[in-house]
């Protein structure tokens, strides 16, 4: 089996020496370089533009605007639809919403064209920033979840059981407006000939770029190719397939040449979405006996103008699975302002739903006077009381004990600010994380040739999570040959179709598929072999791989010498799957325990992330080094959450105004301590796909809450808002 | 009273200053004549690559766009990430920050330089077997950094290379594997 | 970024010639000046490039420590004498930006860093540095990162780097070459201006003038000195407050003591207060808490900054603790 082993990457080579090609490193004979134009204020139209001087500038091809645009159809994507794709009319309902785009010979000219190009505005009034006094613009999303949900849930009556409860705990929690920023900027090279267009992008959905790009220029799907072999980090923010991409196409098709269009990486914080800023108000009401009695949760998030689309980070969805309460009461509210369209961005709606969930439970545990633990084990959830459904599986108590144990959490004093180091403030915190198994629809082809090796193809991406190895070591375990023959193929729209990699879904979703074909393969190949003289009267269900060898009682023939009599240089054979009975039928989530040490400097309000020890119940874990890297970073992406990430937003203009990744701040690797990840081994055999949930998203679930319950801890003070900051703790 | 400059006093002109027009900042409007590209000679990893490129390329636009070596990343372009991290002559530097034209006459080296053939360089190889990164995309820079790290002798403690490593952002958060991977490259170095 | 024509002098007099010339620039390590460009908030027609010249040395001319301005911030934070003589300053480049940086940024570049303010590094807002008379949105905005002291009603932006903290404190001078010949030097502190009226005019270097070398004097203070920063990361950020401190006790009082501080204010900031506080006096906690409280004389807060009042008095406390301890 080669599942489950530590297999070294199969692109790792390639990604060490240089030689991974990203979307703007094709190499594209005659391609052209275009730079967007961004507008400067937020609400109002364009009265007109002054083109004259970046027009007149060398090497400049054009400046393409509204005006000269052409028209592009309405985007229709396979996930959030992002409805304007920009540049169609004058309006503006953002700061650094894309008005222009210039194309010159070389990048250095196309910059200096864009930023020579004047756009004259009529502005009008602007909300630019979603806070209490914003939130009577709240409604209801239409579009929850991608209308897959409603937005707001309830069971029971949790009005009349908080009323009755005797301890009741109430709050309101925020978290920020926060921006992906993977390294790699979205990037996008778009080649015409004649009616077909091809394009090299940055993308955690090659299907999903093709079908936008054959609506907005009304081709036929096939007419589009889409290319993504590396993605550079995504988050979220390469889910959907933002305008720059379209704009590129659009450009080529108006220059009749190949452009290639990399967003800056100030532009990547107005170009492709961001987390939303919420508002949620908990409450949260139990008995003096620690069991809750009812959840209320009320989640506001920041949105767009609807004109671009609709996303609501559902921050209680979360909620009504964690614990056990028979009165639950959850919803989901937008607040439209004068920003760009907000997106997922990992675990969307968990993460920032649970630090505001689980900063209640732990006040909840202090009011109770109660373990923060021990609170949560009190009213552990043996199924999904809202779904009315068993869980597929779930180990999250034996990650409970096992990650305390490991993190010392019994010599806890429970006495915030008892736990010192000479000046230092000490704190622990804990948080549960859990996260749903996501499954999709997917197809996948392997094709055995005749050199030996084996290729396992599927339309899927890979960002950095290792799907290229375990698509490897799945087809090499089904079909039963060595993984040296086996490489994988992903990120090209000539591939069989695969979902979007997002929410956490690619293995589970690809691996079945791989499955599906290596059964159809094996079928063909026997019956190819029962063609063959060596096995005359064998039926081809008795014929077996074996190693590289087909085989039946008594006789062994290497493949490649049936598929040579046979005359053939390839034999391949495609699978599919989606998500079956047993999936509908329980509720999929994966699950864990997250505990954080942190050390407060009170002079300085410095607060330093000392120890993480977290367990975490994935199902059965693919590949125990590119898993454990996932879990490692998740953790990491969730101390940026607690303590670090805010996209400032100047409320007069509603313009960004740390633009930039030396101002936004994310970890560095001296803010990254020793981080112990563990995991507790509950295959989900019940939804498929060789027991696996997702690890990329359930790891930095519990990171923020549990850091600020630690901050509570080492001082007193209960922070409800992230990032925690200096001036939050300082004494 | 002062002397006149004399053309002795400057080398390296790639245009005229007497002819430039001296726009104000505030009209903002291109020069009329700007300069044309100049060949600028880039020795990378031992090779002279013989380049037209304007005074203000980068650099890191120079390898990427002009020369075709894509392995040194633009993360940034602002000196903020440490993805486009490069050696110029054996130190580390970001290319964004750089201006090609004037590494004219100095050794760059990138990730393609690294490798001796097929064998990789021990802190590739470490980061292999680490897996010290994710996306991919930070990590030619981390590599290049991390070589460096090791040269100027900073790895005393995993504390000394997290703070050495800290020009260095990965997404992705490989961090505590880097600090394995670097661990390991230094100590076969000293063995 | 606006295309250029780049000279390479080979003599500062050339490069002070060249330099004069309206929208000529001069290059040492480009560390900010290629942000700078690249963000369109400066443009040059003529870069002249100090590459070749001869100001690269950091040497000891009887009691002035002398630092080439084209040394990188690597090469002086490791220098010996640095260390010896000066050994805030080299705290406050180790402290600074990345090694990468530190290789390319040069020790007179960085005295000449410009403010990180995101009104001013983004030509879509209105700044009074950028473009005089457009107006502060930050005064009334996002002014966490900005300062509380030396702030006028037009600008309150902070000067961002490290290394002059320590350097205003053990009085070091500017040796500044003009574009008519002559030298001058000039106390660091007074390189800068306030922002007062006009923001855009950030020091009292003249049209071509270039910064040859760092003049440090030997003092007892300055080389019991340490560096002492506060910033949002563990490392690769800008300060939210800094104060080098420098003392000479002899049998308990204070015979010298050199205060800075950085983050705070719109150039490094001495702390004269907090200095006349200690000096003469016997040292005690209680007096390190009274020259403390006086760091902060004058300081105007602003809605999102107020917290740099109680961090900057505790930084200087923290200092002086370490520098006494």
């Amino acid at each position: 089996m080669y599942i489950g082993q530590g297999i070294v990457r199969q692109d790792g080579r390639l990604k060490v020496t240089g030689g991974a090609r990203y979307a703007a490193e094709f190499d594209v004979p005659g391609c052209l370089h275009a730079v967007l134009v961004q507008s400067t204020i937020p609400a109002g139209a364009i009265t007109g533009y002054d083109t004259a001087q970046a027009e007149r500038m060398p090497g400049v091809v054009a400046i393409i605007t509204h005006q000269n645009a052409g028209a592009l159809n309405q985007h229709k994507a396979a996930q959030q639809t992002v409805t304007h794709p920009f540049l169609q009319d004058g309006r503006i309902v953002y700061n650094g919403q894309h008005v222009a785009v210039a194309v010159a010979d070389t990048f250095e000219r196309a910059e200096a064209a864009a930023s020579a190009v004047r756009v004259r505005y009529a502005p009008s009034e602007a909300v630019t920033v979603m806070d209490e006094s914003a939130l009577s613009r709240a409604y209801k999303p239409k579009q929850f979840q991608n209308g897959e949900k409603s937005p707001d849930v309830s069971r029971g009556d949790e009005d009349a059981a908080f009323a009755g409860a005797p301890v009741r705990v109430e709050a309101t929690y925020e978290t920020p407006v926060e921006h992906h920023n993977p390294m790699e900027p979205h990037a996008t090279i778009a080649m015409w000939r004649g009616d077909t267009v091809a394009v090299w992008t940055s993308t955690q959905g090659i299907s999903g770029v093709q079908e936008t790009l054959a609506s907005a220029f009304g081709l036929p799907k096939e007419s589009v190719t889409v290319v993504c072999p590396y993605v550079g980090g995504g988050f979220g923010c390469k889910g959907n397939t933002w305008p720059p991409a379209t704009i590129a196409a659009l450009a080529a098709r108006h220059v009749g040449r190949p452009v290639k269009l990399v967003v800056t990486r100030p532009q990547m914080f107005t170009s492709n979405g961001y987390r939303p800023k919420t508002i949620q108000k908990i409450r949260l009401g139990a008995g003096r006996d620690g069991r809750l009695l009812s959840i209320r949760h009320d989640g506001f998030s920041q949105m767009s103008d609807p004109m671009l689309g609709e996303f609501s980070e559902p921050v209680g969805v979360v909620t009504q699975m964690a614990y056990s309460c028979r009165n639950v009461a959850v919803t989901h509210r937008v607040v439209p302002v004068n920003q760009g369209l907000p997106t997922y961005m990992r675990a969307p709606g968990e993460s920032s739903g649970m630090f505001a969930l689980e900063s209640a439970m732990d006040e909840m545990a202090h009011a109770l006077r109660m373990d923060p633990l021990a609170f949560r084990l009190a009213n552990y959830a043996e199924r999904d009381e809202q779904k009315d459904k068993p869980f597929a599986s779930k180990g999250l108590r034996e990650c409970y004990s096992r990650a305390a144990d490991r993190f010392g959490w019994r010599q806890r004093n429970p006495t915030p600010g008892s736990m010192r180091d000479g000046r230092i403030l000490v704190g622990w915190g804990m948080a549960t994380s859990t996260y749903p198994t996501n499954r999709r629809p997917c197809h996948a082809r392997i094709v055995v040739r005749s050199d030996g090796t084996v290729l396992v193809q599927s339309g899927v991406q890979d960002l950095g999570t290792g799907t290229y190895t375990i698509m490897a070591q799945c087809a090499a375990d089904r079909l039963g040959v060595d993984i040296a023959r086996v490489s994988a193929q992903l990120g090209d729209s000539r591939f069989p179709q695969g979902p979007v990699s997002g929410g956490s879904a690619t293995a589970a979703s690809v691996l079945p598929a791989i499955e599906a074909a290596a059964d159809a393969l094996l079928a063909r190949l026997a019956a190819l072999a029962a063609l063959d003289p060596h096995f005359a009267q064998v039926p081809p269900a008795d014929i077996r791989l074996d190693g590289f060898d087909l085989t039946a009682p008594g006789r062994r023939v290497p493949v490649l010498q049936v598929m040579a009599r046979a005359g053939l240089h390839t034999v391949d054979a495609e699978g599919s799957s989606a998500p079956g009975d047993a999936y509908k039928a329980h509720s999929c989530h994966s699950f864990g325990a997250q505990f954080a040490e942190i050390r407060i400097d009170p002079d300085f309000g410095t607060i330093r992330v000392s120890r993480i020890v977290s367990c975490f119940e994935v199902g059965r874990l693919l590949n125990a080094r590119t898993g454990r890297s996932q879990l490692l970073g998740g953790i990491v992406f969730g101390i940026g959450m607690a303590l670090q990430e805010e996209t400032l937003v100047d409320r007069a203009t509603g313009r960004i105004v740390n633009s930039n990744i030396a101002d936004y701040h994310v970890p560095v690797n001296a803010d990254v301590p020793d981080i112990e990840v563990m995991t507790v081994d509950a295959p989900d055999l019940a939804t498929g796909a060789l027991g696996a949930k997702g690890a990329g998203e359930l790891p930095m679930v519990g990171v923020a809450p549990a850091i600020a319950n630690a901050v509570f801890h080492a001082t007193g003070r209960r922070v409800r808002k992230l990032p925690i900051r200096v001036e939050d703790v300082l004494a | 009273m002062t002397a006149p400059i004399t053309r002795r006093d400057l080398i390296g002109t790639s245009a005229a200053a007497a002819a430039l027009p001296m726009p104000s900042l505030a009209d903002a409007p291109a020069p009329a004549a700007p300069a044309a590209p100049a060949v600028a000679a880039l020795t990378i990893n031992g090779q002279v690559h013989r380049v037209a490129i304007d005074q203000r390329t980068s650099l890191l636009d120079a390898l990427r766009e002009h020369i075709g070596l894509t392995g040194t990343k633009k993360g940034c372009d602002h000196g903020s990430c440490g993805a486009c991290t490069v050696h110029v002559d054996n130190k580390r530097v970001l290319a964004c920050l750089v201006l090609a034209h004037r590494v004219e006459g100095r050794a760059v080296t990138t990730i393609e330089g690294l490798a001796q053939g097929d064998t990789l360089h021990p802190m590739q190889a470490a980061f292999l077997a680490h897996d010290g990164y994710q996306c991919g995309y930070c990590t030619p820079g981390q590599i290049m950094s991390a070589v460096s790290l090791v040269e100027e002798g900073h790895t005393q403690s995993e504390a000394e290379i997290a703070e050495w490593m800290s020009g260095n952002l990965c997404r992705c958060g490989a961090y505590t594997n880097i600090r394995a991977a670097i661990q390991d490259a230094a100590r076969a170095k000293r063995a | 970024m606006q295309e250029f024509s780049r000279l390479v002098p080979t003599t500062t007099q050339a490069a002070a010639r060249a330099g004069a010339v309206p929208q000529a620039s001069f290059i040492a390590g480009g560390t900010d000046l290629m942000q700078l460009w690249k963000n369109n908030v400066q443009a040059a027609s003529l870069v002249v490039d100090l590459d070749r010249l001869d100001l690269r040395r950091i040497s000891l001319d009887g009691p002035t420590l002398r630092i080439g301005a084209l040394a990188t911030m690597a090469e002086v934070a490791e220098h010996p004498d640095v260390k010896r003589r000066v050994p805030a300053a080299s705290e406050a480049l180790l402290a600074a930006a990345s090694p990468q940086i530190r290789n390319m940024g040069t020790a007179g570049g960085n005295l000449l860093q410009r403010t990180r303010c995101g009104y001013f590094r983004d030509p879509g807002f209105a700044c009074n540095k950028r473009e005089p008379g457009s107006g502060c949105p930050a005064i009334a905005g996002e002014n966490r990162e900005l300062a509380i002291l030396g702030g006028s009603g037009s600008c309150i932006a902070t000067q961002p780097s490290d290394f002059p903290v320590p350097l205003v404190a053990a009085d070091a001078r500017v040796e500044l070459h003009g574009a008519d010949g002559q030298t001058r030097t000039v106390e660091l502190e007074q390189l800068y201006r306030l922002p007062g009226d006009t923001p855009h005019i950030e020091t009292v270097l003249r049209p071509g003038e270039v910064i040859t070398a760092i003049l440090v004097p030997d003092a007892p203070a300055n080389r019991r000195a340490t560096y002492v920063k506060v910033r949002d990361r563990q490392s690769y950020a800008y300060a939210l407050a800094s104060v080098a401190a420098g003392i000479e006790l002899q049998g308990g009082v204070v015979r010298d003591v050199r205060l800075a501080a950085g983050g705070v204010g719109t150039r490094p900031w001495r702390l004269d207060a907090s200095e006349a506080t200690l000096r003469g006096q016997r040292l005690s906690p209680a007096l390190i808490e009274q020259a403390a409280a006086r760091a902060t004389d004058g300081a105007q807060p602003h809605a999102k900054n107020a917290f740099k009042v109680t961090l900057l008095r505790n930084t200087v406390r923290r200092a002086l603790q370490a520098v006494t301890a």
